[in-house]
């Protein structure tokens, strides 16, 4: 908190509460991030981008919008960003991965939803996201059924729904590309900029750029001595969801060059002997670190992560030399539809996207990371289990929250994971 | 290279109980159990005075915590029970381990172990459900499998969650249902959660049944009737982590 106080004061948010809330992700963060030995230099300014979301990040936006910018929650990564930056806007992914907020939701709503969903309603009712006041509209979409019933809940005028279908099929296709094209148009109305080819282009290169710059780090992640750890990794990809995409972009490219450095002087953060895992399956996004942190600690090293937070979010382009307006969303509707939710029927295509991962990072092993209440994640889990195992790589499916009470537990699993591998 | 250690300790600190097992020449030697408590690390150092061994091996929830207050290494509960099964029972091809806080199903073979299973944050299937309902019921812990294999029959049991079993339980006393009939439902339902569990895992032929409520007879005849494979029960169950642990001692020297 850097002096930006009266501003969330002034916001309206419940500033007692909001300290709470500070107090305890800078814990985690501490506890989970800051103390990894060998950390790069340059995670300084992802670690500083964490610590001013509710800071710096917050007066930025403010200001932004003082001077006619309007800024767009976002809960998946769905929405198609392009859209929003060639409209002059400014998309915050708004997604809660923090346990203490879901007490707040639990006062209203079913405890047997994803602690996904229940710490982003948790944070919205307990008046201690300062986005929510500055947000001139809100992207949902019907990815899985918790979602789709918190939109009829936060819903209402400041609030669109993409619609994605659930199958692969030219039908489903032709009605994404709809709503690609309605979701724009709906940009267009809220900013009153008109979203051009010129426009769409610029933020189709600006993305694309983003997502290779990501696709390198993954790079270094999954290389033979790896110059950085999969928690910190993770850090950048949450960044990346709610940060402005230039400087990031910059902050990614010196973070690489410096990751080229330690290559080349032999620094790697992986322990000799230290196992490799690919993790699979559900985010982590900013606060929630569990999963990786225990991986990470029992010796093991995660080199791959096959998530929203992780490859879902950076791999394939969008085809940015179409000439046109029309031509520019169909290719961004095309990317978006190559996105593998579990939500999609059947979805062969992440089984197989799992099981070439694994290898590409030369994995020991895989960890499948199911946010509990996540049916179709969970689900799936047992397909590419199968798969896993055909393909002779072992695997362990972790169902959890985002409590801690649990970590021992997980912490068993996955040292006796590691231990198998030895053995 | 120092010679290979001849004798070694393995304490598996559980959730309930600690177990201290010492082996010489790949037999128990000394045996010792006591209550876990509030402050494991503080009973610790009496309890092992006087036992001497080459090399110590931490194991259990607790093993994180040994291993930082006296030198030792440390292995999950799941691969020293995978090596003791070697030890109690060289055919069985898993291990079914079910503790005070915890119950594993895991696959086991002449070169380790495969894949496992674990109970999630639930006391479901695991001791300190029948160490409720024994309460429930007025029943001694180690008096209740006895007490319900004397049952003509068993009363049926629908909750598996134990708060919701317990008033279950104190509503079908109040029906006048006998004691020892409720006592053996509750171990039917128990070793059913059990083997729905286990059977997530390749059983094989037979499986080893280890863990402290492998000492109760109804468990190991409920759960023998409930599985599809032959069910081995060693004597003393509750050492068979401590046990495994302190033979991997013995392989390996190198981890102390």
């Amino acid at each position: 908190m850097s002096g930006c106080d009266t501003l969330l004061a002034e916001l309206g948010l419940n500033m007692e509460r909001h300290g709470e809330l500070v107090e305890n992700l800078g814990r985690t963060y501490r506890e989970k991030v800051l103390s990894q030995p060998d950390r790069p230099a340059s995670m300084a300014y992802f670690d500083s981008a964490i610590h001013e979301l509710h800071g710096d990040r917050i007066r930025e936006i403010f200001e932004a919008r003082a001077a006619g910018r309007k800024m767009i929650g976002t809960f998946c990564i769905y929405v198609p960003e392009e859209i929003v930056f060639a409209a002059g806007a400014i998309p915050v992914a708004l997604c809660g991965g923090t346990a203490w907020s879901i007490p707040y939701a639990e006062q209203t709503f079913p405890r047997e939803i994803c602690p996904l969903v229940k710490s982003t309603l948790g944070l919205a009712f307990s008046d201690t996201c300062p986005f929510a006041p500055l947000e001139d509209l809100a992207v949902g979409e019907t990815t899985c059924d918790a979602k789709k019933k918190t939109w009829d809940i936060l819903g209402g005028d400041g609030f669109h729904v993409l619609h994605l279908p659930h199958k692969k099929t030219d039908a489903a296709r032709r009605l994404w590309l709809r709503e690609v094209r309605a979701f724009a148009g709906r940009v267009e109305h809220l900013t009153g900029v008109r979203i051009t080819a010129r426009s769409l282009g610029q933020a189709a290169r600006l993305m694309n750029r983003k997502r290779r710059l990501l696709g390198r780090l993954a790079g270094f992640q999954r290389s033979a001595a790896p110059p950085i750890s999969g928690t910190d990794a993770l850090v950048v990809m949450q960044v990346a969801l709610v940060d402005e995409p230039q400087r990031f972009c910059g902050a990614v490219a010196r973070l690489l060059e410096e990751l080229r450095r330690r290559v080349r002087q032999g620094v790697t953060v992986a322990r000799p002997g230290a196992k490799r895992v690919l993790l699979a399956g559900c985010p982590a996004v900013a606060g929630n670190y569990k999963v990786h942190h225990v991986i990470e600690s029992s010796g093991a090293l995660v080199v791959a992560n096959e998530s929203c937070t992780g490859s879902r979010y950076f791999e394939h382009p969008v085809d940015a030399r179409r000439r046109t307006r029309g031509g520019l969303l169909a290719a961004i509707a095309d990317r978006y539809f190559r996105i593998d939710c579990s939500c999609f029927t059947p979805n062969d295509e992440r089984v197989r996207s799992v099981v070439r991962m694994a290898r590409r990072a030369k994995a020991d092993a895989v960890v499948q990371y199911v946010l509990q209440y996540c049916h179709t994640y969970n689900m799936e889990a047992v397909r590419i289990a199968e798969a896993l195992q055909r393909a002779g790589l072992p695997s362990l499916t972790i169902g959890t929250d985002y409590a801690d009470q649990d970590t021992g537990q997980i912490r068993t699993r996955v040292e006796a994971l590691i231990e198998g591998l030895r053995s | 290279m120092s010679p290979a250690p001849r004798t070694a300790i393995g304490i598996d600190l559980g959730s309930r109980l600690t177990k201290i097992v010492r082996v010489e020449g790949g037999r128990i030697a000394d045996a010792l159990v006591f209550d876990t408590g509030h402050d494991p690390l503080a009973r610790l150092p009496a309890m092992l005075k006087g036992l001497q061994a080459d090399a110590v091996v931490a194991t259990g929830y607790g093993r994180h915590l040994v291993k930082g207050s006296l030198p030792c290494s440390a292995v999950t509960e799941i691969r020293a029970c995978a090596r003791a099964a070697r030890q109690l029972a060289p055919e069985a091809e898993s291990v079914i381990d079910v503790g005070g806080q915890d119950t594993k199903a895991i696959e086991v073979g002449p070169r380790g172990f495969g894949r496992f299973e674990m109970n999630d944050r639930c006391a479901a299937g695991t001791g300190r459900f029948l160490e409720v309902m024994a309460a429930a019921l007025g029943y001694r812990l180690e008096d209740f499998g006895a007490e319900a294999l004397l049952a003509d029959r068993p009363v049926q049991v629908t909750s598996m969650c134990t708060v919701f079993a317990e008033s279950e339980v104190v509503s079908l006393i109040a029906k006048g249902e006998g004691r020892r009939r409720i006592a053996l439902g509750l171990h039917v339902a128990t070793a059913r959660r059990v083997a729905a569990m286990a059977s997530r895992v390749r059983l094989g032929r037979r499986t080893l049944f280890v863990g402290g409520v492998a000492r109760n007879p109804c468990m190991v005849a409920a759960l023998r009737d409930e599985l599809p494979c032959d069910l081995a029960a060693p004597e003393r169950p509750e050492l068979a982590v401590a046990l495994g642990a302190a033979l991997i001692g013995l392989e390996e020297p190198a981890a102390h």
